[in-house]
Parts: structure tokens; C-alpha cells; sequence
């Protein structure tokens, strides 16, 4: 207790280290909350689910907080859904065996921007005959476009920027050639050019219900230019999910090998320095020998020949650096340590090997690891991150090189999705940062000879 | 004290050395072979329970050595440590161990002996967690005792203390203390004092003389300062270059030293006297030897005054007697070769 | 520039703080010595107690924790304290005050040859070049008894005692009017010990050059000087020549001190000292031995005076007129 005492005493000499620790402090309440608040099979759903989960989620969205550097005001995404009660239908008979249900959208576009796209789907249940759906955009000045109509079957969609109809009579209203349906809609016919018309729309959808118990859930979206905190990509994901997955599976990649590869490197060490003779030998030389691996390529050749779980790229990684170089730095450590006196009182009161390896030896090497084991905890976060971005991230799971591999596959950048980018990136960087930190004042704590009084 | 198993050869006594050599081997460079250092060339000595015995010699003379072989660290090259009935030469393993146990160990550097990162409690308790002391009153009870007497009191503070915040002198105790945790019959202590300010050395010293008259132990204490051997053995022998080159009874060694190394040593090691500082010590020069290529008969000749050339140069000079309880590896003393006595 | 009394150097109020982790060390408080020329003077004090950063204080060898760093320091009547740190270095350090450090033998470079190292300083500090230079090592090698051909070889090569003569030689090497020694002979056998004590005595009387020693080892400590001092947490407590001292030292300190050296030719139980110095960190006030005296008594309580006794000073109150009568 009174050496946690004195080390957080000596840690809060160095601001840049509570930084550190505040960033550390942070990514692991996430590793703890995120899987808590987005369980394994929610996360796993939402990024691998079809069309039903991401079917309502723009396409390439900015986040939310772009609209506070840009000078309009981009869109939302507006959405309403009949079988939760929107829409206010007005049911009326007109014949028999054939109703109409109408429903009234209605909201407020204020945005200077047109939306991604616009989307109506349907649900219908009948027996025989489809239910008919018809559909009038009416725009704040008060022009009634036809919008277009279409038979629904159990499942339909009709996108509106597909229809070429609506398409020609927005190209005759507008006067643009090849206007798509989301910014004809929405153009203010007064001004030159492309121009969001500002202001109440409405969208009167008509189902015509041919059957007495026939039934049409219909789901109106226009899809904004912004979503969420993070945006999305182009497989409508939120990337909020891959950014805060990201946290736990980083945490746990870079701190089990961390962890891993120090302790075995430092057993290893230990061992063949107390036994000496050829043992020590063998190990000095199969070191020699791993040096000479390349760690990437075995890597790339592992994960495409054989599987690329994250797990056994994790195992992968460990085994070969295990007798990374770092071997020789402990064994010359323990080369001293080893002629400390303690060590010898401890043979003449009987420690039998493993034990003055495991518990004389090693516990006075400790401390000295343990800069170098922070430090080594992003540099195994990049890797699986680099690992991604070569094509050979586990396939299932959402992580920060998984979103930075799409997004380089997909040309972000080319296409100014910057934000797809950059999230992950600063998110790598802000782990790297925190660990860093951390790990140069440890590393001036543990080693008072770089110490300023 | 198991006298049980004893070798016709021990004659008695609890520790024989007989005939020890103990060479290491020089390697170069990982491979091949360089030659031997001889660093105990030929000891033969016996000590009784409850006798004491200094060892006295500079460093290089093999002291060391002789101490690691004797606890059981090193291996005898040639010749037998007989302690308690055991032979060393044919104990292995757990039998090992057990004689490790009787042997307490006290070394030179107190910090160095004691692991940093462990409680002096954890310290103590480890000797006989290794040597199957399990239950753990039993093992703070024995901790207990042995604290109080080394004077380490009040017990309850020292226990939770880490090495470094103990003086010298404490720390020198918790030695002491783990040497003695065990029971043992024989101590071993390696200049248990030369690290520690001249104020309390004498306070250690009269510590280990107690615990030897009260557990009536078997002690070798090595020093390379003669001023201190009188207050603590009965015996003394003096090492140089791996070899014995004078045994006595301490004070016959002290009153009428014989062999010229040890005239040399007490030359040496001088009562602080303003007369010092006017005169100059009558010591031989050079250094003491490499143990791998020793000089050829005696060891000491090539710095030796009385070196008689022809017979000092070439024989191995022989142990003689000349009182009792007084032998000298020296051919001044052999009466054919000899020029005095 | 001459002194008056013919003192080679005079130490006035010197004076080294610390600043560490746990507060400030009072390494050096207040310390008042003097030497003569040729003379050699041991500082007697066991571990902490000051005495190798008094060594330092003198030559300046600070690190980078000081805190206070003042008195004067008189070398042959000026005041090298008033010195800057460049003129100190070109005037001052191993021209005319040179030490050898703790522990000798390990601050040789081990990739440099021991010829080279001892050189160096000649070639700085006096200009010589480096043919000049070399002979002088080799003369100065032959002062302190190292074979001239040990000039081209390397530390390791050499034996402890060795090492420690080439320490010497380096220290000699331009001819300086004070060595420092600061535990000469702690890491060396009892015969190269007096062979190295042998060795100073000579070189004491064949160049006249004035040494301080500084050792805990009492029984070497007469080997050389005629004055000696006596320093306790931080302070001189009794400064004597030696022919007194070690018939009969004065403060209990001192006294104590000296009782607790085993003697080899005398058959006398040796004393020990309860418990600790105290930390130079919160120095008690009042006398800093008090707490361990059996002479204590309420004035204790004050910071002793130096008492002038014949030539003989003690830092006590039981000498301070009449309390007790100790003349020589």
C-alpha cells in the first residue's frame, strides 16, 4: 500500500503522465462498458446484419458534429413509420372490398442541403391481390408533384431517385438535366441552379387495399448527409459500433501480447542465464535465428493460407516475439543479477532452481519491464491495425482497422469522407498517445539516472 | 546435533575438510579450454561443535572458494567435505538441501544479501518454507525468537520493513538472523563486518559470539582483518593462494606468528598510533599470484625475503609443527633446510 | 600569494546542501579546517557523515542538486570560492588541488590505455603536448611504483592495487600542491594497503605535496597525516594534531570511536556505539551527537561552540572552560 502510495506520488510529478493515465484510464472503462452496453452478439449484428438493420441509415454520412464547422446546415435523416403510428391515416371506403388508407407525412426541411436519398418502404400482407401504393410530394410553395406509385408486395422499396418518370417531370419542373429525385424534390424552382427550398413538405402516400383484411406498413425515410457521432459507411454501419468495439478488442490485443510476449521473453531470459552452459546456448541462437524472421510477412502468409481469426494472429504474434531481441537485454540483466549476494543465500538455504528464477530473480527484474511492457502496448494495437489495413483483419469483428481497410477500399478519401479516416486514425493515435506517455514517465521513475531534481 | 551417521574418517568432529580442491574451469570464449583456476589447492582441516574458526587471507587466496564449497554451492573438484556423517561428494538433491539447512550463511554485503523486494518477514520466512516448515504460526514464532535474539526489537515494526529502510547494521542482523532461522550447528561468516561502519562492527561481533555460545554452534568466520579474529575464534589459519600456510591456536598464531606471510599481515594491519604515520610498513611488494598458473614450490616465494633459492622455488614446502597446536607451511622451519625456526 | 600563518589551505564556514526527494541534505555545515604546507590531515567519519562531499565542496565537483553552496575557501591566501567556474577549472582543479576519488581504480576508462588517462590532465591543465605529456606519466608512474610499461596498457589489465597506484599518478601528474584522497584503500587487500600507504609517505616526502585523507577506516587512519579531524553528521567536531588524538582524543564522539577499533597487539574489549548519526536531512538542534552521548547534559540542548584548546579544537560544551580539564 505505502509503495502504491509513493508511486502515485512520483507519477503526479509528471503531468504528460496523468494525461496518460487519464487516456488508459478511459479506454479501459470502455473495454469494460462497451461490451456491457453492446453485447458480443448486438455488436456482431449490427455490423454483419443485412439490409433490415442497415437499411435505414444514410450511406457515407458525416457525423452529426459536422454541421458545426460548415456553414449550412446539413440533413437529417427524417423518418416515419406507419406501423408505429405515424402518418395519421384517413381510412376510406371506396367500394366493395376496396379501401383507402391515406397517410399525411408531414415535416420540416430547414436544411441548406438536399438529402442522400429518399426511400419508401412497404410491407404488405394479403392474400391475392397487392395492395397499390400512390404517392404526392406537396413542397412549401405549394406545387403538387406526382411522386410516383407502385404495388407492394410482402416486402418492397421504391427509391425515388430510381424512378425515371419522376426523374422527367422533375428534369421539366427544374429545368436540369438529370436531376436526381432527392434534389429535384427539394429544389427551390425560383432560383437558378440547385437550391433547397426551405420549409414544410408533405408527402401524401395512398394505399389502395384491395382486400378486406390486406394491410400496407409503409416507412417513408429521407435519408440525411449527417448521422450519428461518428457517420457511417458505405455499408449504412454506423461506425459508432467499430469505434467503440474497436476499444476492447485493441485493449485486449495489445495488452495479452503485451503482457504475453514480455513475461515468456523475460522467463525465457531467466532461465537460460541461472542453467547456463548449452541451454543458455540454444536460446542465444534460436534468438539469433527469430531475428532474422520477418514478423509482417509470416504474419500475411498465416492469415491468408490458413485462418485469419484474431486469436491466432494474436498466438502468432506472441510465439514470434518471444525471443525477440529483448532476450539479450534481459540476460545481460540477469547476468548481474545473478551474482547479486541474495541469490547465493538463497542456494545455501536450499531454493531449488525454479524457484530462485521465479522468485529471487525475476521480481528484481520486474519493475524494470515494466516501462517497456506500456510502451509495447500500442505497438502491438498498430499492428493489428496495420494488419487490417493489409486485407487480414478477423473477419468477423469490428475494429479500428477493419473501418481504416473499408475506408481505404472505398476510396475515402478520394471521395472526401475524411471523417472515415480519421476517426480510427485518432482513436489508434490518442491509444498509442496515452500509452506512451505513460510509459516515458515510468520509465523515468524507474530509472532515476534520466530523472531531473 | 545427529551424530548418528559418522565417518569413521571425521574423527569426531562435525565439519572434516580433507584433501578439498576446487578448480573452476576457464573456458575461451564459450568454447575450448584455458587451464583451471585453482582456487583451493589442497585444504585439510577439522572443526569440532561448538569451536570457532577464523579464516584469514586477501582476496584471491581461495577463502571464498573454500566457504561456497563447504555451504554446498560449489562442487569439490578433488578430495571430501565430510559435515555431520554426510559426504558432499555424495549428496544430491534432497539430501542436499538437508544439509544446506544446517549450515547458517552470513555474507559480507548486507544489502546485497537480502532481496529488496521482500519483507523481512517474507525474508525469514522463506529458508524454512523451502525446508517444509509448514504451518505458518510455527514459522512467525521461530521468526520471533530468532529476532529477539539478534536484537531486532520491537519485532511487530521490523516485520513489514523493506531492506532499504533498515541501517547497516539492522540489515546485518536480518542476515543473521536468516542464518540462524534454521537451527543450524555450523555458521559460516564470509567478513560479516567489513561493510559496516567501525562503530557497530564490534556490536555484530559480539552478537555472532553470543549466538555461538548459546547454540553452541560450530562458526568459520573469514576476515582479512586481523584486529578482529581475536574476539571471536579459538582457532585461526591462514590461506594464501589456495592453500593453508599456517594453522594455531589463536593465541599462539597472534603471540608468535611463524611463517612470513603472516608476519607480513601483521605488519599490515596496524593499531592507529601517530608513530605510523613516520615510518614505513615492512611489506613484502607484489600481489598474490594467479591461481592458474601458481609459482612453482612455495606459493609465496617470489615475494618472500627469507626465500632460500634452490629449495623454496622448486619443493612444495611441508606442514610442520613446530608447537603444539601450531603448523607452518614454510621450509624455514624444516630442520634440514631450515635457516630459523 | 602567501598566508600569513603559512597554511596551504584554509577551509572557512564551507558549506554544501542538496536538494532531494525527501528534503535538503546538509551535507557540509559550517566546516573549519586548515592545512600546512607539506602536511597531511585525515578526515575520520563514518558513512553519512558528510566527508566525501566535503571532498567535492573543495574542488567544486558539484552535482546538480545543490542547493546552498558558500564559506571560503583560502588556497595559499586567496579565496577560491570567489573564483568563477571557468577559472576555477583552469586555475584551480587539478593544478593546484587534485583528488582521487572513491573507489579509484573502477573511474579509470576502461577503453582508453592507462598511460593516455594519466597524461591527459598534464596535456590540459598544463599545456604540454602530448610527447611532454607521456613523460611525465612515465615519471610519475615511476613515483608511485608502476612499471613504465604499463603506460600502454589497458585498466583491466591491471590488479586493484595497480589501479589504484595509476589513480595516483593521474592525480600527481601536474604536480599539484593538494591531493584529496577519498578512501584510498577501502576496496584493497590489508598488504596492498600498506603498500599503498608506503607509497603516499613517500611520494609525501620526495614532492611535498600536502594530502587530505578521508577514510572510515580508523586503523589506517595514522598511517599518514599529522593533523587529524573528525566529522559528525555533516560537521567538524574535534581537530587535532595527531599525536594527541590518538593518545587521547577529546570529544566523546572521538572517544568512542576510537574505543570501538579492535586492536590487534592490545588486549582490550572493544565498544560499540547505540544506535544511529542522524539524518543530514532535519539535522537535530543543539548538539548533533547528543542523543547518543553518555555525557549528555541540558546545555547539550545548544549548538556547541568550537573550543580553542592549545592548538587543538573540540565542537563540545564539557570543554568549554572548566566543565572539564583536559589541557595537553
Amino acid at each position: 500500500m505505502n509503495q502504491l502510495r509513493r508511486f502515485s506520488q512520483q507519477i503526479r510529478e509528471y503531468p504528460s503522465a496523468v494525461v496518460g493515465l487519464i487516456i488508459i484510464g478511459l479506454l479501459l472503462i470502455g473495454s469494460v462498458v462497451v461490451p456491457i452496453r453492446i453485447p458480443y452478439s448486438e455488436a456482431v449484428r449490427l455490423w454483419r446484419g443485412g439490409e433490415d438493420v442497415w437499411g435505414e441509415t444514410p450511406r457515407n454520412a458525416w457525423p452529426k458534429w459536422k454541421n458545426w464547422f460548415v456553414e449550412g446546415k446539413l440533413p437529417e435523416t427524417i423518418r416515419f413509420s406507419t406501423a408505429e403510428g405515424d402518418g395519421n391515416p384517413v381510412v376510406e371506403q371506396l367500394s366493395e372490398g376496396t379501401r383507402e388508407v391515406k397517410y399525411t407525412f408531414e415535416f420540416d426541411f430547414p436544411y441548406d442541403e438536399f438529402p442522400s436519398e429518399i426511400n419508401i418502404f412497404a410491407k404488405a400482407r394479403y392474400n391475392e391481390k397487392q395492395p397499390f401504393v400512390e404517392m404526392l410530394w406537396i413542397t412549401p410553395d405549394g406545387r403538387e408533384i406526382r411522386a410516383g406509385e407502385f404495388s407492394s408486395a410482402p416486402s418492397s422499396s421504391f427509391r425515388f431517385s430510381q424512378d425515371t418518370r419522376l426523374q422527367r417531370r422533375l428534369e421539366r419542373q427544374t429545368g436540369i438535366d438529370g436531376v436526381s429525385a432527392n434534389k429535384g424534390l427539394f429544389d427551390d424552382p425560383e432560383q437558378e441552379g440547385l437550391q433547397v427550398l426551405k420549409g414544410t413538405y408533405i408527402l401524401e402516400a395512398s394505399t389502395l387495399l384491395f382486400e378486406d383484411d390486406s394491410e400496407v406498413d409503409l416507412t417513408f425515410v429521407s435519408y440525411g448527409l449527417i448521422h450519428g457521432w461518428a457517420g457511417t459507411d458505405h455499408r449504412r454501419r454506423d461506425l459508432m459500433v467499430a469505434l467503440l468495439w474497436g476499444i476492447p478488442i485493441a485493449m485486449a490485443f495489445g495488452l495479452l501480447a503485451a503482457v504475453g510476449t514480455t513475461v515468456t521473453t523475460m522467463s525465457i531470459a531467466a532461465i537460460g542465464v541461472w542453467y547456463g552452459g548449452k541451454l543458455d546456448g540454444a536460446i542465444q541462437r534460436m534468438t539469433e535465428v527469430n531475428a532474422i524472421l520477418p514478423l509482417l510477412p509470416i504474419l500475411i502468409m498465416v492469415g491468408t493460407f490458413y485462418s485469419r481469426s484474431i486469436w491466432l494472429m494474436l498466438g502468432v504474434v506472441i510465439l514470434l516475439s518471444i525471443f525477440g531481441l529483448a532476450i539479450k537485454n534481459y540476460r545481460a540483466i540477469f547476468l548481474q543479477v545473478k551474482e547479486l549476494p541474495y541469490i547465493e543465500a538463497a542456494q545455501s538455504y536450499g531454493a531449488s532452481d525454479m524457484r530462485i528464477i521465479f522468485r529471487y530473480m525475476i521480481p528484481r527484474v520486474l519493475p524494470l519491464t515494466i516501462p517497456d511492457l506500456i510502451s509495447l502496448v500500442p505497438a502491438f494495437v498498430f499492428l493489428e491495425a496495420a494488419l487490417a489495413v493489409l486485407g487480414l483483419g478477423d473477419p468477423v469483428l469490428p475494429t479500428w482497422g477493419k473501418v481504416i481497410e473499408d475506408a481505404f477500399k472505398q476510396g475515402a478519401l478520394f471521395n472526401g469522407f475524411y471523417y472515415w479516416i480519421l476517426e480510427p486514425a485518432i482513436l489508434l493515435m490518442i491509444a498509442g498517445f496515452g500509452f506512451a506517455l505513460v510509459g516515458f514517465a515510468l520509465d523515468r521513475i524507474f530509472n532515476p539516472r534520466l530523472r531531473e531534481l | 546435533m545427529s551424530e548418528t551417521e559418522m565417518q569413521p574418517s571425521s574423527n569426531g568432529a562435525l565439519l572434516s575438510i580433507q584433501n578439498l580442491h576446487v578448480w573452476y574451469e576457464l573456458k575461451r570464449f564459450g568454447f575450448g579450454h584455458a587451464g583451471f583456476v585453482k582456487a583451493v589447492d589442497g585444504v585439510t582441516f577439522d572443526l569440532k561443535q561448538g569451536d570457532s574458526m577464523a579464516c584469514v587471507g586477501e582476496s584471491g587466496c581461495g577463502k571464498s572458494s573454500l566457504m561456497k564449497t563447504i555451504i554446498g554451492i560449489n562442487r569439490p573438484t578433488k578430495g571430501d567435505i565430510v559435515f555431520d556423517g554426510m559426504k558432499l561428494t555424495e549428496t544430491e538433491g534432497e539430501d542436499l538441501r538437508e544439509y544446506r539447512s544446517k549450515i547458517g550463511y552470513v555474507q559480507q554485503d548486507p544489502f546485497g544479501a537480502l532481496p529488496p523486494f521482500m519483507t523481512v518477514q517474507h525474508i525469514l520466512e522463506e529458508p524454512m518454507i523451502i525446508n517444509g516448515i509448514k504451518d505458518k504460526e510455527r514459522r512467525l514464532e521461530r521468526i520471533r525468537k530468532t529476532l529477539t535474539e539478534v536484537k531486532l526489537t520491537p519485532v511487530e515494526e521490523v516485520l513489514p520493513k523493506y531492506p532499504h529502510m533498515l541501517s547497516g547494521g539492522q540489515q546485518q542482523r536480518v542476515v543473521i538472523a536468516r542464518a540462524m532461522i534454521l537451527d543450524p550447528q555450523l555458521l559460516v561468516a564470509d567478513e560479516p563486518v567489513s561493510m559496516l561502519d567501525a562503530s557497530v562492527r564490534v556490536e555484530i561481533l559480539k552478537l555472532l559470539r553470543g549466538l555461538q555460545e548459546t547454540h553452541n554452534l560450530a562458526v568459520i568466520y573469514i576476515t582479512h582483518d586481523l584486529s578482529t579474529v581475536r574476539y571471536f575464534s579459538e582457532y585461526i589459519f591462514v590461506m594464501y593462494a589456495g592453500e593453508i600456510i599456517e594453522f594455531a591456536k589463536m593465541g599462539k598464531l597472534l603471540g608468535n606468528p611463524q611463517h612470513p606471510y603472516t608476519l607480513a599481515l601483521m605488519e599490515a594491519s596496524a593499531d592507529p598510533d601517530a608513530h605510523n604515520a613516520q615510518v614505513m610498513r615492512d611489506v613484502p611488494p607484489g600481489e598474490p599470484p594467479s591461481l592458474v598458473n601458481p609459482p612453482q614450490g612455495c606459493r609465496f616465494n617470489p615475494r618472500c625475503k627469507h626465500m632460500i633459492p634452490g629449495v623454496c622455488d622448486v619443493k612444495k614446502p611441508p606442514m610442520i609443527a613446530t608447537e603444539d597446536d601450531h603448523t607452518v607451511l614454510c621450509w624455514l622451519f624444516d630442520p634440514q633446510h631450515g635457516a630459523e625456526t | 600569494m602567501a598566508s600569513e600563518n603559512g597554511n596551504l589551505l584554509e577551509v572557512k564556514d564551507l558549506r554544501l546542501y542538496f536538494k532531494t526527494r525527501s528534503g535538503v541534505v546538509q551535507a557540509v555545515d559550517k566546516v573549519d579546517f586548515n592545512l600546512e604546507r607539506t602536511h597531511a590531515t585525515v578526515i575520520i567519519g563514518e558513512s553519512g557523515c558528510g566527508k566525501s562531499s566535503m571532498a567535492k565542496a573543495i574542488l567544486r565537483l558539484l552535482p546538480r542538486n545543490v542547493q546552498t553552496y558558500d564559506g571560503k575557501v583560502y588556497l595559499n591566501g586567496g579565496d577560491i570560492m570567489d573564483l568563477n567556474d571557468e577559472e576555477f577549472r583552469s586555475s584551480v582543479r587539478w593544478k593546484r588541488i587534485s583528488m582521487v576519488p572513491q573507489a579509484a581504480m573502477n573511474a579509470l576508462n576502461p577503453v582508453i590505455r592507462i598511460g593516455d588517462q594519466v597524461a591527459e590532465p598534464a596535456m590540459v591543465h598544463l599545456g604540454l603536448n602530448k610527447k611532454e605529456a607521456m613523460s611525465q606519466a612515465a615519471q610519475m608512474f615511476e613515483h608511485v611504483g608502476v612499471p613504465t610499461d604499463f603506460l600502454y596498457r589497458y585498466a583491466f589489465e591491471l590488479s586493484g592495487g595497480m589501479r589504484q597506484r595509476a589513480a595516483l599518478a593521474m592525480a600527481l601528474v601536474t604536480l599539484p600542491d593538494l591531493v584529496i584522497l577519498d578512501e584510498p584503500t577501502s576496496a584493497l587487500d590489508v598488504l596492498t594497503q600498506a603498500n599503498i600507504m608506503n607509497l603516499m609517505k613517500r611520494v609525501k616526502g620526495q614532492m611535498e605535496t600536502s594530502f587530505i585523507l578521508i577514510t572510515h577506516d580508523i586503523a589506517t587512519s595514522s598511517e599518514l597525516a599529522e593533523s587529524v579531524a573528525v566529522m559528525y553528521a555533516g560537521q567538524i567536531v574535534e581537530v587535532s594534531d595527531s599525536y594527541h588524538f590518538f593518545n587521547e582524543p577529546l570529544h566523546p564522539y572521538s572517544r568512542k570511536l576510537m574505543a570501538s577499533v579492535p586492536r590487534l597487539r592490545a588486549d582490550v574489549e572493544p565498544e560499540f556505539i547505540t544506535g544511529q548519526p542522524p539524518s543530514l536531512v532535519n539535522p537535530p538542534q543543539g548538539c548533533r551527537f547528543a542523543e547518543r552521548c553518555s555525557e549528555r547534559f541540558e546545555k547539550c540542548d545548544e549548538e556547541p561552540p568550537m573550543v580553542k584548546i592549545g592548538n587543538r579544537q573540540v565542537k563540545c560544551w564539557l570543554h568549554v572552560g572548566g566543565m572539564e580539564n583536559v589541557g595537553d
